[in-house]
């Protein structure tokens, strides 16, 4: 600080009135500058100190609410795990997120992480370790927990079946639906649907998916269970995610059910973008996760 | 290893030594003595000025050419997915291998207090690259900033010239303030501060993830520029150039300054980004018959282009001779 209150004067000259007056002029325009940068970096680290930075991360993303800080610390902000999903599900906060300009986070409403990516992609690609390398298996993920957030919505509880397009002809959502392409997302408008009673997160979660997958081809080798376990490894998610509990009265014939999260849940936010009503009856709540707040792991 | 002091005091915002009589060569002492008894003939340098002025873009053009090549590489890379040039300048890989930015990585390094092997890898590289081609050789040659602030300057110039507008000059001694805070603040508050405010990534991620609000903030640097000071966040601010400065000092791609032709006319201070680092081409400052221009110098090539006699051009240390 110091060095900067001395204007550049050479030693040896002596300065006329009017240099003087130009060095003084310089060094309170010098202050001026240092001051309005630092405040304008300043304000962009508020909403991270107020914690109105917390957005839903892709997976890995230091693991859990806590590891905001850590996660905004550690993410270079280049995007390449925004270049490599395959559903686009990751983006880039603009500049309403404060300190986390340039930083992804996921919009599940809009499109949430399906792991149509199998592999984790936005993980391998990251170099800093801003999502975390110690994920496997997107069962390994814990982005945040689904929560009943309002059950008079959901369609399941009021006895109500579903019929037509999940969230309606214009939602532009993705999602791999195995029995249509193994391999690519298509579009939720062009996947109808007719339910006799709504069981939309629990059919599309991505960790239910898997789990019935890997129960078929349990049963398909059902002869050479060892082996059975060296393929699919831990790829098996061990717990479920959600499941459908029946309650009250049967009204017509349908078994009222309601929608419970469980212990396998990772947030991958797929039944929030999924469930039909507006808001959403499900959604992701970003500041728990399994292994917090409910003390299970 | 007079070069690294030199530079380094340049870089971090002294103004350059004003050589004492006993520093200068015996040589130089002979060139500008010879000088000072046979002055210029004005007229035949107008001429040669005339005439220069018609040709004087090659290494603009060189330059424009390899910035908008590299931008644009990212851009297509990410939108017909082939897989080239993945990321964004802060990090990025190229074909597969990993890159970082210096500057980036220093301050995620900081805040976080962690390097991943692949951040490793990737500073290494980008470190050696730069090592190679000049370290501030980045700010004219890739950094998508700098074209947009070298079109506001011409704006600035235009407007300065009609008298509309006043260059602004601040102690450049705020850049290294700038630079120390910024670290401290990474390391104190855990966050890349400085990256919310870099322009350079801010228009890096634009370009390639399309334009955002964080667009505003790039905006109003440049109307500053425009209206206020002369390239000011280059020169006053930006921490990264700093960086690759540093980088620089040990590079052996520089511009070279041969006293025998130049007229001292100034021409080349007039375009510079950094003109503290040209000021051996003042009359009586140079102390050699060559000098090298300081590692503040982004080897931009403009006062090479501008030099009416050629009096400055690029120089390969160590391969010159065999050139
Ligand atoms: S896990 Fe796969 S699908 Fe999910 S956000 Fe990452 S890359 Fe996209
Ligand atoms: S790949 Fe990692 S460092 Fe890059 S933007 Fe994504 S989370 Fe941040
Ligand atoms: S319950 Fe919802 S958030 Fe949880 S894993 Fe299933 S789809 Fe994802
Ligand atoms: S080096 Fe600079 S001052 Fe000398 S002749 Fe060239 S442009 Fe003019």
């Amino acid at each position: 600080m110091s060095e900067q209150k001395k204007p550049n004067k050479p030693v040896k000259r002596r300065l006329s009135a009017k240099q003087v007056e130009q060095n003084r002029r310089e060094f309170l325009r010098t202050s001026a500058l240092a001051v309005g940068v630092m405040g304008v970096s300043l304000v962009g680290l508020l909403p991270a100190v107020q914690g109105k930075s917390l957005a839903l991360r892709p997976p890995g993303a230091l693991k859990t609410p806590l590891d905001e800080t850590e996660f905004l610390s550690s993410c270079i902000k280049c995007g390449q795990c925004v270049q490599v999903c395959p559903v686009n599900a990751i983006n880039l906060a603009d500049l309403d997120k404060g300190a986390g300009v340039g930083v992804p986070f996921i919009d599940a409403r809009e499109q949430a992480c399906d792991f149509s990516c199998d592999g984790l992609q936005c993980v391998l690609a990251c170099p800093t370790g801003a999502l975390t390398h110690d994920l496997d298996y997107p069962a390994d993920a814990r982005m945040g927990f689904a929560r009943l957030d309002n059950p008079r919505k959901c369609l399941a509880i009021q006895g109500k079946g579903f019929k037509g397009q999940a969230r309606g002809p214009d939602f532009e959502g993705i999602l791999r639906y195995d029995d249509v392409d193994r391999w690519n997302p298509i579009p939720v408008a062009d996947y109808p649907y007719d339910l006799e009673l709504c069981d939309l997160c629990m059919r599309q979660c991505p960790i239910e998916i898997r789990i019935a997958q890997c129960a078929a081809a349990a049963d398909e080798r059902e002869q050479n269970k060892d082996r059975v376990a060296q393929i699919q490894g831990n790829e098996c998610p061990p717990k479920h995610a959600i499941a459908f509990e029946a309650f009250g009265d049967e009204e017509g014939g349908v078994k009222r059910m309601k929608p419970v999260i469980l212990d396998g849940c990772v947030g991958c936010g797929v039944c929030e973008m999924i469930c039909p009503p507006e808001p959403p009856a499900i959604v992701i709540d970003i500041k728990q996760d399994v292994d917090h707040m409910r003390g299970v792991s | 290893m007079s070069y690294i002091i030199e530079s380094f005091r340049q870089l971090f915002g002294s103004e350059p030594r004003r050589p004492d009589k006993s520093d200068i060569s015996p040589e130089a002492k002979a060139v500008h003595l010879y000088k000072k008894q046979n002055p210029f003939d004005k007229y035949s340098f107008e001429v040669a000025r005339e005439a220069h002025t018609a040709d004087s873009k090659k290494w603009r053009n060189r330059r424009w050419a390899t910035l908008l090549v590299v931008n644009l590489l990212f851009v297509v890379s990410y939108y017909f997915d082939i897989q080239l040039l993945e990321g964004a300048l802060t990090a990025s890989r190229f074909m597969g291998f990993h890159m970082a930015d210096l500057n980036s990585a220093l301050q995620v390094t900081l805040a976080f207090k962690h390097m991943v092997l692949n951040l490793v890898i990737g500073t290494a590289t980008v470190f050696v690259l730069w090592l190679l081609l000049g370290g501030r050789t980045f700010c004219s040659w890739v950094c998508p900033y700098h074209l947009l602030s070298e079109w506001a300057e011409k704006l600035h110039l235009y407007l300065a010239g009609k008298g509309w507008v006043k260059d602004h000059s601040f102690n450049r001694k705020v850049r290294s303030l700038f630079y120390v805070i910024f670290a401290l603040l990474a390391l104190v508050t855990g966050y890349t501060v400085f990256e919310t405010i870099s322009v350079t990534g801010i228009v890096s991620r634009a370009l390639i993830y399309g334009p955002g609000m964080a667009l505003i903030w790039v905006g109003l640097v440049l109307l500053f520029e425009v209206f206020y000071s002369r390239r000011a966040w280059c020169r006053y601010v930006c921490p990264i150039g700093i960086t690759y400065g540093v980088v620089g000092t040990l590079s052996p791609v520089r511009v070279k300054f041969v006293l025998k032709d130049c007229h001292h006319e100034g021409d080349c201070r007039k375009v510079c980004l950094v003109p503290h680092v040209l000021d051996m081409t003042v009359k009586g400052k140079a102390v050699h018959t060559e000098v090298d221009v300081s590692a503040d110098c982004t080897r931009c090539g403009m006062c090479v282009d501008v030099c009416p006699t050629n009096s400055l051009r690029f120089d390969i240390k160590g391969l010159g001779k065999h050139l």
